[in-house]
């Protein structure tokens, strides 16, 4: 029976409320799961006439879908490289010095995902298109990276904050140069914060649709290929197993990096 | 020789920060800020009906399209399905970051948070897609009703002439629902932390001092978590004001912010009018902000 501290009980209102909640959450997802083998081609009829497997067959023959796949890898993965680069440097700069302006730097790597998407979306699009640069993988990743960022910054920082100085400074007592202490103690260090940061932008890369919708030229994403089956739906059935698939890949590597994450503090209470 | 640069940037401290905080200064204040600035302007400019190009000269006349009624509604109509999903998600998410926060084991409380914050980090576009198989006309809420053979109440409410429509999945009810559920999570994180932080010797002097744990939760516990509230609000309103999947997907033929902007910018590329609809929420938002500071949500976050 789950009790707090004071010895008192979650009353069975607030625990049938949570559960509420947390199913509100999850059974949408279930009925996608669920979606993704209806032999219904042409509707969204529940129950479900009959169940198949056929449409995990017929997605995996789509050339279209494959491109959009691959696609989004790539722009997630280069997006995600750049944002390691970017937010450890600026990680790094904010934590070892105290310079005018530091908390305004923080205020603007959050802006992207503070403000509205389309807000960043439209910008960039304005911006590209007055310069005159075609809209290309590019100019793709170049908005991905804008709001990936903040990402690998919030959680390298905050490993930057537990570590503390004194192994570096024993480092270099050591007669270690910056170098050697950067890839024997700080690297290590900050490893899995990298990892957890790394993986939340790639899925937020991955997942993003709204400024894509705005920085992407002729070519689709996965997430544009899902948003036309949205508001034209031609193709029902594949698009349920693509949801599907969305789900369970991206919900993986989050997992882990929450895991690690949490995992992390854990080791710091103690 | 790397031991000679090592020592070098070490007596240079200036150096080594300019050099850590150039490539991402550099990036944002180019393509970001340029970016934001870039909008700003074209905001400015106007669109030559006739050519159907945009003239860069200075002037209002943008500024002053947005104020057409048809224009105006489509503000109100955003910022009051903004309010409403925010209403809705804080008394959806009190419960279960109240349970998190107080009453969880340590170990349920890692894996409750997880399972919180996993949609919120991924599956948007699939999490309204799959409001759009849920509510279909054919779909497992209607069947539901049927089943329980209330669907007469379904009927009655799809005909209320603002919010219905001809079914769930092409109605403002449909796109409330689909709003409030792909934002909730950005509402459970922040009340869940205010409520982590009320201290519990508070709780327990309130219990020493006789009050019923009725009104111990109404007179400290509500009020400390408000600020997590407002918190959380922050983000669903912001949200919402600025999605045009949601309304473009579930919503019926008026628009939403989102969409006006996306209209404007794509078929006629009217950047002007579209960069000055996106400054609607970007003044909303501010004022917000300004408003949930002096509520002390920053301190929530």
């Amino acid at each position: 029976m789950p009790s707090n501290s004071n010895g008192e009980k979650a009353s069975l209102g607030l625990k049938l409320g949570a559960l509420a909640g947390l199913l509100f959450l999850y059974v949408p997802l279930l009925i996608i799961f669920l979606y993704a083998f209806t032999t219904d081609e042409t509707t969204y009829t529940f129950p479900p006439p009959g169940l198949t497997t056929k449409w995990f067959g017929v997605a995996l023959g789509r050339v279209d879908l494959w491109r959009a796949l691959a696609l989004s890898m790539q722009v997630a993965a280069v997006a995600t490289v750049a944002a390691l680069i970017l937010g450890t440097l600026a990680a790094a700069a904010v934590y070892r010095s105290n310079f005018f302006g530091r908390e305004a730097i923080s205020f603007m790597l959050v802006l992207p995902i503070a403000l509205p998407g389309i807000v960043t979306g439209i910008a960039l699009r304005s911006a590209i298109g007055t310069i005159g640069i075609p809209f290309s993988f590019w100019t793709i990743v170049i908005g991905h990276a804008t709001f990936c960022v903040v990402v690998v910054y919030n959680n390298v920082l905050a490993r930057f904050r537990r570590t503390s100085g004194s192994q570096m400074e024993a480092s270099m007592d050591l007669g270690a140069n910056s170098f050697q202490t950067f890839f024997h103690v700080v690297l290590p260090n900050i490893s899995t914060a990298l990892l957890a940061g790394g993986m939340l932008a790639f899925a937020l890369s991955f997942d993003e649709v709204i400024v894509t919708t705005f920085t992407a030229g002729q070519q689709s994403t996965l997430p544009i290929w899902i948003f036309s089956q949205l508001t034209r739906p031609r193709d029902r059935p594949v698009t349920n197993v693509v949801a599907m698939f969305v789900i369970l890949i991206t919900f993986l590597p989050i997992f882990f990096a929450q895991k690690i994450s949490a995992e992390a503090s854990d080791v710091e209470g103690k | 020789m790397l031991t000679r640069v090592s020592t070098y940037l070490y007596q240079r401290p200036r150096l080594i920060l300019f050099l850590l905080l150039g490539p991402p200064m550099i990036y944002f204040l180019v393509v970001y800020l340029g970016s934001l600035i870039a909008l700003l302007l074209n905001s400015f400019y106007y669109l030559e009906e006739f050519t159907g190009l945009v003239v860069r000269e200075f002037t209002l006349e943008t500024y002053g399209e947005l104020f057409t009624p048809s224009n105006l509604g489509i503000f109100l109509r955003t910022a009051g399905m903004a309010a409403a999903v925010t209403v809705a998600d804080a008394l959806i998410a009190f419960p279960l970051a109240y349970y998190i926060a107080k009453f969880a084991s340590p170990r349920a409380r890692t894996w409750l948070y997880i399972a919180v914050t996993l949609p919120l980090w991924s599956s948007y576009l699939v999490r309204v897609y799959a409001w759009k198989l849920i509510l279909a006309k054919e779909g497992i809420v209607s069947w539901f009703f049927e089943a329980l053979r209330i669907d007469f109440a379904l009927d009655w409410i799809l005909s209320i002439p603002s919010i219905g429509g001809s079914s769930l999945s092409l109605s403002p009810i449909g796109m409330f629902i689909a709003f409030a559920y792909i934002w909730l999570p950005y509402m459970i994180v922040p009340i869940q932390t205010a409520l982590e932080r009320v201290p519990k010797s508070l709780l327990e002097a309130s219990g020493d001092l006789g009050a019923k744990p009725a009104q111990t939760f109404r007179k400290i516990i509500l009020p400390l978590a408000f600020p997590g509230v407002v918190a959380g609000s922050i983000f669903t309103f912001s949200l919402t004001l600025g999605d045009f999947i949601v309304p473009q997907s579930l919503g019926n033929s008026r628009y939403f912010i989102g969409q006006a902007v996306y209209a404007h910018q794509g078929t006629s590329g009217n950047i002007p009018l579209a960069a000055a609809f996106t400054m609607g929420p970007v003044v909303i938002m501010l004022a917000y902000l300004l408003i949930a500071r002096k509520l002390g949500a920053f301190d929530a976050l």
